[in-house]
């Protein structure tokens, strides 16, 4: 039988690693907006634990709205990465320093 | 150890592991198909916990059309792999360090404190979309009307950061046909005024000499 648990540690895991590889790959801007979508992911997965135990449909309409959210991110982060790409010609995010921060 | 316990671990395992290798891979385009997998095994987990509708979903959205432009991008960025590389192993311990007391605490918290009865399964008479439709357009209206309108917002900014103007393009720019002022158009010429004429013989009626405004001074 699955219980609360089993989803929630997937869950942490998932998101702990998810942190590493942002870690990890700090140069590669690809790489970190996937990390974040599967940061993402972790907490969907949360939600719709969390919408079967207490069997209430409000969870997995959370889940729907994130998804839709998501999808826009995507597309206006990778807009935004081919932009960058064809006007300095790398995506290193050590080389996204113009505004000195 | 039930049919479902052993399904959960065996989808689990896939998730995880995809994530391990996603996060450790060279290539951004295997990263992109390991992530692709975890998309693919989390709809399994989501099918399990009776989110039929989202699970379904998440692969047609996500696999079918997110990670398709991801992959789009990341195949036609020309970037160079070796840079992108440096610093891996130089941030692993503190990478994995990280990781692992998050991880620690998130499971401490998580197996202690968090408990809930596991409910009843649902009878094959049950339906997920019809539920969840009933209440996305009837309570959830709004809602899901302004994630209508963010989706149209998405379109227009990533078309219209993504375009770029060609040479040879012919189109007209509406803000430059917008800001014509009469002075750059209309040229006022200073001249003498032009008296009516006699017709004289000999010429014909009509037609005038270009210095024909001299004679008649």
């Amino acid at each position: 039988m699955i219980t609360l648990e089993h989803y929630l540690v997937l869950a942490a895991l998932l998101f702990s690693i998810s942190v590493a590889g942002i870690f990890l790959n700090r140069k590669n801007v690809i790489v970190l907006l996937m990390c974040i979508e599967l940061m993402m992911l972790a907490v969907n997965i949360n939600f719709i634990a969390f919408s079967f135990f207490l069997q209430d449909l409000a969870g997995q309409v959370f889940v729907f709205f994130i998804l839709t959210v998501a999808a826009a991110e995507a597309a206006i982060g990778l807009a935004i990465l081919v932009l960058l790409f064809r006007n300095r010609g790398t995506i290193n995010v050590q080389d996204m320093d113009a505004m000195k921060g | 150890m039930t049919f479902e316990l052993v399904l959960f671990y065996l989808f689990g395992a896939i998730l995880l592991g995809g994530a391990l290798a996603m996060i450790s891979v060279r290539n951004p385009v295997h990263a992109a198909l390991f992530l692709v997998l975890c998309f693919v095994a989390a709809a399994a987990l989501w099918l399990l916990a009776e989110a039929e509708f989202l699970g379904i979903v998440l692969v047609l959205v996500y696999v079918g059309a997110v990670m398709v432009l991801f992959l789009f991008v990341v195949m036609m960025l020309d970037i160079n792999l070796a840079t992108l590389r440096e610093g891996f192993t130089e941030y692993l311990p503190v990478g994995i360090v990280v990781a692992l007391a998050m991880a620690t605490v998130l499971v401490l918290v998580i197996t202690r404190y968090i408990t809930m009865d596991v409910p009843e399964r649902a009878g094959p008479e049950y339906a997920n979309t019809e539920a969840l439709g009933a209440i996305l357009y009837t309570e959830y209206v709004y809602p899901f009307e302004i994630a209508a309108v963010i989706l149209l917002v998405a379109i227009i900014a990533a078309i219209s950061l993504t375009m770029r103007k060609r040479p040879d393009n012919k189109s007209i720019d509406p803000g430059k046909q917008m800001a014509v002022s009469r002075e750059g158009r209309v040229r006022m010429v200073s001249m003498p005024s032009e008296k009516k004429k006699a017709p004289r013989r000999g010429e014909g009626s009509g037609t005038r000499s270009p210095d024909g405004d001299d004679e008649s001074k």
